[in-house]
């Protein structure tokens, strides 16, 4: 990524619609950032950096706060306390500005169902100000860029779900801004959708587009963001890449699922000193953290053989995403409480 | 200010080009008044005295300027509708004019109601309403029309910010001006209530505007209702747009 000094190269790319380039400091910065609801507390002091061209990710149950962190830095929403920079823009005080510079993308799909795709497009870039010849020539442009052509000129409401949300993405990039904020950008597409939404989203990072998406998705988060930010309960409560925050969880580990069930007691006995905690049984799976990967397979086939434990299957598993959730907050991902979201 | 000008022009594009799509609407805006004139003329016509004037010339001020008032209810359903479906955030995550998503909206509802007074104009004459009065009078008198409608626009539009569902802001709507409508001279002269509704229906805004409506186009008497009409009229505008617009900004804000 580029970090021009010059004054003068950032004025220029920052009158340029052009994603950003040779802009000093993070692309989005939040400090401190408060949010309540009534007596519920939304956002309880979060604080997240998103360097140019990145892809943060925020993961999260429903109702963590996601969706009010991104409504508060597209400037839908003021925060209680703290603050947000997008762009080097203030949230609250350069809302207006900061307005040209973003793009938002959401999980209802904000098209009009009566007009056509090209006539959203169109709508959108006049609302950005562009003349409506320019509108039409680059909602022409998004268009074939999303394979949406042959759709053109038919109603919303007849597209598929897929279709809608890239629309819906499509008229994010209208005014080709620097920063994206995708809130649940795959939620409810069917697998092969969300997989052209990936790949179209990965396009937009590699031209230097900076991203911060919300999911749920751990596969997701994996997949797309290169920096991950958990946040449950309105904090954020680990920061780093999907490698690093794997790592917090502990190393990779083996497992074994065992032939007879009442050998567990047989097969964590073998397998103790192989490792600095204690092997896990779980009815027939027994899970064995490891401290070094090479031989570990050999090593614990072996013992289990000498002790005459019969083995069903072996094999070595990085910790997922998953896993780190449920290290991290000590509930899964899918079992958290849910009342605030939606009302965010 | 051009921006919110151009803004709003955007935005009643949008809200006008999806009409032919909606045939469900169409139907709101023709037949739907149409129909009415023909029951009241025919149904209740023969049954309802209207001293000087004969039914039809009586009726089609009071039924049109009732049919325009509920012309703004697209615009509560149509918000109603955007705000649940994220549109609403979408614009106000873009650099255009605040006020201009209301204002387009209830702009395009002028567009729509004129073609509805046209079209009821026109059942009028077939089944014997006559203007009385000057062409200038008669032009006048669609202008109030117009102003009447366009101010009830903002009422709707604030009932469509205010309710969760577009079948609340229908419900609310219909509960809340439907009798309104009834409770004036529109239909019946109001010496013909009872002493109570016959108080209310003559200060109601809706038998002003008909009153006025009357003078303009058949020569009745005016006293002071065309102004009063106006009055009315632009204080409810004066009222329930700053109401609908923070509203918008709050609904918007959650």
């Amino acid at each position: 990524m580029p970090t021009g000094s010059d004054p003068a190269i950032v004025n220029a790319a920052a009158r340029s619609s052009s994603p950003t380039q040779g802009r000093i400091g993070p692309a989005v910065s939040v400090h401190g950032l408060v949010k309540s609801y009534g007596s519920v507390r939304a956002l309880c002091g979060v604080d997240l950096e998103v360097a140019h061209g990145t892809v943060l990710g925020l993961l999260g149950p429903n109702g963590a706060g996601k969706t009010t962190i991104i409504r508060i830095l597209t400037t839908l929403l003021k925060p209680d306390a703290g603050s947000a920079q997008v762009d080097g823009l203030d949230v609250v005080r350069d809302a207006a500005k900061l307005r040209q510079r973003i793009g938002l993308a959401g999980q209802y799909a904000a098209v009009d169902e009566n007009l056509t795709g090209l006539e959203n497009l169109t709508m959108v870039g006049r609302l950005y100000g562009q003349p409506r010849a320019a509108a039409k020539r680059r909602g022409n442009e998004l268009l074939e860029r999303f394979e949406l052509t042959d759709a053109a000129n038919r109603p919303t409401k007849t597209y598929s779900g897929g279709m809608r949300r890239r629309l819906d993405l499509a008229a994010a990039l209208v005014a080709r801004p620097p920063v994206l904020f995708l809130d649940e950008p795959t939620t409810g597409l069917d697998p092969r959708s969300r997989l052209q939404l990936w790949e179209t989203i990965e396009r937009l990072v590699a031209e230097g587009t900076t991203v911060l998406l919300t999911t749920q998705y751990l596969d997701e988060a994996d997949r797309l963001a290169s920096e991950i930010a958990v946040i449950d309960h309105g904090r954020v409560i680990a920061e780093g890449t999907a490698d690093q925050l794997k790592d917090r969880v502990g190393g990779e580990r083996l497992e074994i699922r065992l032939g007879d069930p009442a050998q567990t007691g047989a097969a964590t006995a073998a397998l103790a000193s192989m490792t600095d905690d204690t092997p896990i049984a779980d009815a027939d799976l027994v899970t064995v953290g490891v401290r070094h990967r090479g031989g570990a397979i050999v090593e614990a086939v072996r013992r289990l053989d000498q002790a005459g434990v019969a083995v069903e299957d072996i094999a070595l598993r990085r910790p997922t995403l998953d896993d780190v959730f449920l290290a991290l907050t000590g509930h899964a991902v899918e079992s958290n409480d849910s009342d605030l979201e939606d009302a965010a | 200010m051009r921006r919110l000008v151009s803004d709003t022009l955007v935005i009643a594009e949008r809200n006008l080009v999806r009409l032919p799509r909606a045939p469900e609407l169409l139907v709101a805006f023709t037949v739907q008044p149409i129909m009415f004139v023909l029951l009241f003329r025919y149904v209740f016509g023969g049954a309802i005295k209207s001293p000087g004037y004969s039914y039809a010339d009586f009726l089609i001020p009071g039924i049109i300027v009732q049919n325009i008032a509920f012309g703004g209810f697209v615009t509560a359903l149509g918000l109603n509708e955007d705000l649940h479906k994220g549109l609403i955030d979408r614009f106000r995550s873009l650099p255009m004019a605040r006020p201009a998503v209301l204002a387009g909206r209830t702009l395009a509802d002028v567009v729509t109601n004129s073609l509805s007074a046209t079209i009821l104009i026109c059942t009028g004459l077939l089944i014997g309403f006559s203007f009385h009065t000057s062409f200038a009078e008669a032009i006048g008198g669609f202008g109030l029309l117009i102003l009447f409608g366009y101010a009830f626009s903002w009422v709707f539009a604030f009932l469509g910010m205010l309710v969760s569902t577009p079948e609340a802001a229908n419900s609310v709507g219909f509960i809340a001006v439907f009798p309104l409508t009834f409770i004036s001279s529109a239909f019946v002269p109001v010496q013909s209530m009872p002493e109570v509704l016959r108080a209310f229906a003559e200060v109601n805004p809706f038998t002003i505007t008909v009153d006025a409506m009357r003078s303009l186009w058949l020569g009745a008497p005016a006293h002071n209702n065309v102004w009063g009409a106006v009055v009315w009229a632009v204080a409810i505008i004066a009222v329930f747009a700053p109401l609908a617009v923070a509203r918008y900004r709050r609904a918007a804000g959650q």
